[in-house]
This record gives C-alpha cells, structure tokens and sequence, in this order.
C-alpha cells in the first residue's frame, strides 16, 4: 500500500487535502529532504507544482531511473510553466534520438486538443 | 589493431566463431527488442502528451475556482474547511512487464466509497465555489493517477530504449565488425601456415631423393 503525496507552495497544494492526498506545502530550502524522505517513506506517486521542480530538479532526477516512486509536474497556482510538457518531449527524445512526435508544439499554455 | 593481439591457433578459432554466433543472436534479439519498445512508446507516448495536457488544463480550472473561492471567505474559515480530510486515497501499486521493463500499474480506492466525501466541511460557513473547486479537483483525479502511471511508464521505457540502442550499435558496430576481422586473420594465417608446410614438406621431399638417387625430381 501506498500514499500520494502533493509537494509545491502553500496556495497551489492545498486543495489537494480534500481529495485525501497528503499535502506537504515546501520551499526550495526544505525540498530536497522532504523529497528523500517521502520517496523512502511509503509515496508511490509524488506530485510537484511546476516551480518547486525547476528548483530540485537534480534531487527528482535521482528518482527517474526507479520504478517508484512516480514524481510527476503539475502546473501550480501561478500558471503553467510549460516544465510539464517540455519533460515528456524531453523523455521522446531520449527515446528517438530526436522529437520528431511533438516537435511543432509550443511548449507553452497548450489547451487540450 | 585488434587482430595484432589475436594467436593464430585452430582454438581461438573456434572460440571466435562461438563469439560470432552468440553476437549475431543477441543483435537481432537486441534490435526485435528495441523495435517492439519503441512501439510500445510510441502509443504509450501519445496517450501521455494528450493525459499531461487534460490534467494541467483541469488544474488550472481547479485553480482558478480556488482563487474565487478564497476571494470569498477568509483565510482561517477555509483552512479549518480543509483541515481535517474526510477522504483518504489507498494506492496500489502492481507493476507490469513490457519487453523486461518493469512499469507500475497504480490503482486506488478511496476510504469511503460515498463520493461526496470530498467536502470535509459544513456547508455553513463555506461559499457554494469552494465546493465547486473541490469538485472540478476531484474530477481531474483519476486523470492525474492515469497521468502518474503512464509518464512513469514512458520515462522508464525511454531510459531502456537507450541503453538497448546503445547496445544494438555496439554490437552491431564494433563487436560483429572486429569478430569477423579476427576470425578472417586467423583463417588466413592458418592457411598461409599450412602452404608453407607444404612448401617445405616438397623442399625437404626433393632433397632427399636427390640425395639417394642423384637426380632431381621434374
């Protein structure tokens, strides 16, 4: 058995409590820790508000070869920084050699089509 | 060079024809294995961009009623109204094996099956958007575990595909290349060997008969 939890600041996570999501609001001081702690502690799916992830993004990278737990980006309360997007053409280009998917797509405010 | 390190003898031989063997196998097997990854991705891929782009637009729906719902209430009655959750959420976590890749299937169950419970407060004191926002978050949910489970799945296929391109090229490149070189010497030097042998073997057969008969052989 798992928990999810939602990492990010204060105003972008909170709502997340009342889906019954673990909430840890956090800055970029106390973020690495508290990542380390809920990968290690029982958190099979971690969610991250687009700007704390740029801000850690070595310590996320630690978990990328692991099958759990899962770190995903999700636009925070300031809008959408385009991190999220950018990171599944940047998994394609692993994959390929070159984004040759989604490569016309603008990495920005993309509405769904 | 490789083949200078390389002993012309009939075991090296065989040992290289083995290795051969073994490389052309595991190249082809390598490469089915590459191929089938990269479909599986690609559709995988697909399903993740379309998932990624449906969660971030619902989040920031949900935002943006949360926004509005604070703009009605005070800071303290809506931090009390989400204070204590009533709904938990259980996740479980299988894996699935795609081409000897080990992704995770997640699954959840809520703690009460009743789906109002999302709304950890009376209604008294909240405004009528905050049930609204909480409502359009909960609706995203499912999508965002969909979400969690495909990207991970993709970010983890990407990595194996890499490493069994890199792979695939090495064999194909440099390990085949240099084992047919090396068997190619050795064939040639054994040849070369065995002429001389011959050479010698008639030198030898003509100085003799010279030697007992006083004449040389035409």
């Amino acid at each position: 058995m798992y928990n999810i939890a939602v990492m990010g600041d204060l105003d972008s996570v909170y709502g997340f409590a009342s889906l019954g999501l673990d909430v840890f609001p956090a800055g970029a001081q106390d973020a690495p820790e508290l990542l380390r702690k809920l990968a290690e502690g029982g958190y099979g799916v971690i969610y991250i508000t687009e700007e704390l992830a740029a801000l850690i993004a070595e310590d996320i990278e630690r978990y990328a070869e692991q099958r759990l737990p899962a770190i995903i980006q999700i636009p925070g309360i300031k809008g959408n920084t385009g991190a999220g997007i950018q990171g599944v053409k940047n998994t394609v280009e692993q994959a390929i050699g070159s984004d040759i998917l989604f490569g016309s797509e603008p990495a920005g405010e993309g509405e769904p089509r | 060079m490789a083949s200078t390190q390389i002993k012309p003898t009939r075991m090296e031989l065989t040992r290289l024809k083995k290795k051969l063997g073994t490389a052309v196998k595991g190249h082809k097997l390598l490469k089915d294995k590459r191929d089938e990854l990269m479909r599986e991705f690609m559709d995988l891929v697909r399903e993740n961009m379309e998932l990624r782009k449906k969660v971030e637009a619902g989040i920031r729906a949900a935002n943006v009623n949360f926004v509005v719902a604070r703009a009605d209430m005070s800071e303290e009655i809506l931090q009390a109204a989400l204070m204590v959750p009533k709904q938990s959420v259980e996740l479980k976590a299988s894996s699935r094996n795609v081409m000897s890749v080990d992704v995770p299937v997640f699954d959840y169950t809520t703690r009460t099956p009743d789906a109002n419970d999302i709304y950890s407060y009376g209604f008294a004191f909240t405004s009528s958007e905050l049930d609204g926002a909480v409502k359009s978050l909960s609706d995203v949910f499912p999508d965002m575990l969909k979400l969690a489970e495909v990207e991970k799945s993709c970010q983890l296929m990407a990595s194996e595909i890499e490493k069994t391109r890199r792979r695939v090229n090495a064999l194909e490149h440099v390990i085949i290349p240099e084992t047919r070189e090396g068997i190619r010497y050795i064939t040639m030097k054994l040849d070369e060997n065995e002429r001389s042998t011959q050479t010698r073997l008639m030198k030898v057969k003509d100085m003799m008969l010279e030697q007992a008969h006083h004449y040389s052989e035409k």
